[in-house]
């Protein structure tokens, strides 16, 4: 499978992004430049971390008229996988590929830290491989992730099982005191009406690496490979286990 | 073609938390002028615009607007449209 990581100016997350999709779960990526208007045939797309076009004017209202985007939003019409991690999920949103807005966060201070999620919905091609309210533990770094949409918006995404991913307690359990930016219901991460284009806050491609000692965010890339491949792609061995999760 | 000016205001729409005017209000509280409460933090962003009207200059500003300089869902704008001397 053929993973295409778009670089924006101010991208940080790109190499690890490409390194997960490559030297972890041994899959092709390439780098696709916001200048290009070319996928290079890539069969899903990641809108990595960062400050694109450094957050100006409002997170990710700038690349979203990158010519890159055009082609993403095209891909992501008939059906392609995109996924956006943090800054790519504020270009998701401005794009409009995803419904809502991510506010500064409510304690007015970037948020560097573990958090816990709770799988909300396995039956994505993110999240296949996650068992039905499972918690995984992932890295957050950010100063926007407060995510806000209109009463009717929510109402819709909690009743179409939307809501991918909630931060929750070590026990599985949403308590404002595990929500580490004031997001609305929790929410860490959504899905698209269609199923084939998630945004969330937290770094899956941060925890990939078992030197790293927690491997959670394998489980994402697994499903998408696993979804694309008809085959199950083994997820490389996690030697330290979930006790050792830092956080 | 005439150059006009546009004075744009993009502001927080009033159902959003704005904490950043909360943390400005808290200042101003501990400069010791409590009397002032309901700080709200926006963006001024200033642009000409080359157009044969005022009112095509107002379309263009409205669609500028409405298309990048707010975000609808947390934010409302207003603007003047001037000629330039």
């Amino acid at each position: 499978m053929k993973f295409g990581v778009v670089v924006f100016p101010g991208s940080n997350c790109d190499h690890d992004a490409y390194y997960a999709c490559k030297k972890i779960m041994g899959q092709d990526a390439v780098f696709l430049w916001h200048k290009e208007a070319d996928l290079k045939g890539v069969d899903a797309v990641i809108l990595p971390g960062g400050f694109a076009y450094g957050d100006y004017l409002r997170c990710g209202a700038i690349a979203r008229f990158s010519p890159v985007m055009k082609e993403v939003a095209r891909f992501a019409a008939a059906g392609g996988t995109v996924l956006g991690i943090c800054n790519g999920f504020q270009v998701l949103l401005e794009a409009g590929l995803l419904p809502g807005v991510l506010l500064r966060n409510s304690s007015l201070r970037f948020v560097c830290k573990y958090v816990r999620l709770r799988v909300e919905n396995t039956a994505t091609r993110f999240t296949n491989r996650c068992s039905p309210g499972e918690v995984l533990a992932l890295p957050v770094a950010h100063g926007e992730g407060n995510y806000f949409t209109d009463p009717a918006t929510l109402r819709r995404l909690e009743e179409e099982g939307r809501i991918v991913f909630r931060y929750c307690d070590a026990s599985g359990v949403p308590s404002p005191e595990a929500n580490p930016n004031g997001s609305l219901a929790g929410i860490a991460g959504i899905i698209n009406e269609e199923g084939n284009v998630l945004g969330m806050m937290p770094h899956p491609e941060r925890a990939v690496d078992p030197v790293l000692r927690n491997t959670d965010g394998q489980k994402l890339f697994a499903s998408i490979i696993g979804s694309f491949h008809s085959g199950d792609p083994a997820l490389v061995p996690d030697t330290a286990g979930r006790d050792a999760v830092p956080g | 073609m005439t150059v006009f000016i546009a004075r744009i205001r993009v502001t927080l729409r009033p159902s959003i938390l704005d904490p950043q005017g909360k943390a400005v209000q808290h200042a101003i509280a501990s400069l010791g002028a409590g009397s002032v409460s309901d700080v709200r933090i926006g963006k001024y962003i200033e642009a000409k615009i080359d157009a044969p009207s005022e009112s095509d200059a107002r379309r263009t500003a409205e669609e500028v607007c409405r298309k990048l300089l707010a975000n609808p869902v947390m934010e409302d704008y207003t603007f003047e449209i001037a000629g330039v001397e």
